[in-house]
């Protein structure tokens, strides 16, 4: 009895959701299939012929192979400033969520300024300038640390405060140094939130836009984002390759989506709730 | 065994002068504190004062507050500004409602839950300059698939970016179709989250589905609408790349926000002009959204 206006409910409910969020998608698909006469008409038609492998050829070796490098980029800084990310605030998150002293404070409250207020771009540019790491991957990467690590650390504090205090010590009674302690002992346990910061920071840092266009300028610095920005002119008028660029890049969220999904979303309510 | 655990309780009761190292280093916060400190601290006090002054990068002439009284005075920079409230206001608000409403649909005992729940969360994963250029195209005004649905019924659509009223709510909507689904995820933890008493309590007494929701639901899930505003306004505040993707702050100046600004002054090198975007903004994220944090955490009891 009580199943039947949710089976309804859930038909209309489906209807409406492929309506409104799987056509955007399908339209992408359908486009990157097409040649480019009817990719301009932008309409939600069946391709006329499979086309989907030339358009991928085309967009991947436009402006010597720009995609490419831009992909090996967009890994290197994905890879090296989550990296660098989850050990820095996990260490952070450890000894914030131990030790209690009167500068705890102050350090929540440049954590919680960090989650609200955006970085004075001009200024950063000139000190990055000043220092030697403006255009550079490097210096993009230290950057995304640096704006990921309030959002990596609140989940870790988080996490830490449930592991029993009882372990380190026991760990200090047989000899280990405090190190050790850490990176043996307490990282390790650490594993389902590191999971959790990995798959959150990686999303966030592949999709970036804003900052590689301020701090990493120039075609051979391109990362993926960019390189969509980049064609949007040159693909003024080839919709094709347009929407073939847009589902290069959709893929590797997508699959992360796919293998991630629980994490994603445990990792963003809880960082939110508790921000 | 029983040694092990005397020993393991020892440095509780003996406190910490029998260690003679802390088990947690100071210098665990190093390395973070100094990438954040150069990084992203330095910058932000470097601007209060790079704000002041007529800047090349090379050298700055200190001009007082004329950047703030320009940003204040131009009526395109002025639009900027109210811009940036208005699309915040709106996309936070409709995340809000059409969140809670999904989130009610999903906790419920419907059809295809799963599959509900990924359609809706997936665009929160997907690049944000990838949503904007597919919208775009969609809601061309002559040739977009919106208006030629729309036509279909005989419905003239409008010009959704060329319109210079319409341009900022048609990037608004674009916000919320992105980012529902965070909204959603984040109202479904809280629903789950009551007790099943209260509902068990308000069935007992009579109660209908409306009040339900009305006097369980809605008061209850308190800390995650605090979430999803909190979040969706700076969001909102904040946003450049959507806006960037899709309008370019245009047409003319309809729908530039601060951030667009930020970038476009910068981009023709009045960089303490941009300087001050930010300080700007800063300032307005300061008076909005601290005191909108203090009255949605404000303690509960008189609702």
């Amino acid at each position: 009895m009580k199943s039947r206006p949710s089976i309804f409910l859930g038909i209309i409910a489906i209807l409406v959701s492929a309506l409104v969020f799987l056509v955007p998608f399908a339209f992408i698909i359908l486009t990157a299939f097409k040649n480019k006469q009817q990719a301009t008409l932008l309409d939600f038609s069946w391709p006329d012929g499979f086309h989907l492998w030339s358009n991928i050829v085309e967009v991947v070796t436009t402006r010597n192979w720009m995609m490419v490098t831009a992909f090996i980029n967009s890994t290197i800084l994905t890879v090296a400033s989550v990296t660098l990310l989850v050990v820095f605030a996990a260490m952070v998150g450890f000894v914030l969520a131990r030790r209690k002293t009167r500068w705890n404070g102050l350090i929540e409250f440049l954590i919680l300024a960090g989650l609200m207020i955006p970085p004075a771009v001009v200024p950063t540019i000139w000190l990055l300038q000043g220092i030697g790491l403006f255009g550079k991957l490097h210096g993009l990467v230290l950057i995304e640390v640096a704006y990921g690590l309030p959002f990596s650390i609140i989940l870790y504090r988080a996490f830490i405060a449930t592991i029993p205090r009882e372990l380190d010590e026991a760990a200090i009674i047989d000899g280990a140094r405090p190190f050790d302690v850490f990176f043996r002992i307490i990282l390790p346990l650490l594993w389902p939130v590191t999971v959790t910061n990995i798959v959150v920071q990686s999303v966030g840092v592949f999709n970036d836009f804003t900052n590689p266009l301020y701090y990493l300028p120039g075609n051979a610095n391109a990362t993926v984002q960019l390189t969509l920005y980049n064609f949007q002119s040159q693909f003024n008028t080839s919709y094709n390759l347009l929407f073939t660029n847009i589902l290069l890049i959709t893929i590797p969220p997508l699959l992360v989506f796919l293998f991630f999904n629980r994490h994603i979303v445990a990792g963003m309510t809880a960082g939110a709730v508790k921000g | 065994m029983t040694v092990l655990s005397e020993a393991g309780s020892a440095p509780t009761h003996g406190g910490r002068r029998a260690i003679r190292r802390s088990p947690y280093p100071g210098w665990f916060f190093l390395p973070a504190a100094l990438i954040y400190g150069v990084l992203f601290l330095a910058p932000t006090f470097a601007s209060l004062y790079f704000s002041l002054t007529r800047w090349t990068l090379f050298n700055s002439t200190f001009i007082g507050l004329d950047n703030f009284a320009q940003f204040f005075r131009e009526p395109f920079l002025v639009q900027g500004l109210v811009n940036t409230v208005l699309y915040a206001a709106i996309t936070s608000g409709l995340k809000v409602v059409l969140g809670m409403l999904l989130a009610l649909l999903l906790t419920s005992a419907i059809m295809g839950r799963g599959y509900l729940r990924s359609v809706v969360f997936f665009p929160v994963l997907v690049s944000t300059v990838g949503v904007g250029i597919t919208f775009t195209v969609l809601m061309h005004p002559t040739q977009g698939m919106i208006n030629e649905t729309l036509a279909l019924f005989g419905i003239k659509g409008p010009g959704w970016l060329v319109d210079p009223r319409l341009a900022l709510f048609s990037v608004a909507l674009v916000d919320v179709w992105k980012g529902v689904g965070l909204a959603t995820v984040i109202y479904i933890a809280g629903i789950v989250a009551i007790p099943k008493d209260y509902y068990e309590a308000a069935r007992i007494d009579g109660a209908t589905r409306w009040q339900n929701f009305l006097y369980v639901t809605l008061p209850l899930s308190r800390p995650a609408t605090a979430t999803v505003i909190i979040l969706s306004f700076i969001g909102g505040l904040r946003t450049f790349d959507l806006i960037w993707a899709m309008t370019r702050g245009g047409p003319g100046f309809a729908s530039d926000t601060i951030a667009s600004v930020i970038y476009k002054q910068y981009q023709a090198g009045f960089y303490g002009l941009s300087t001050a975007g930010n300080v700007v903004l800063f300032v307005l994220i300061g008076i909005l959204v601290v005191p909108l944090t203090m009255f949605l955490n404000r303690k509960q009891g008189h609702e």
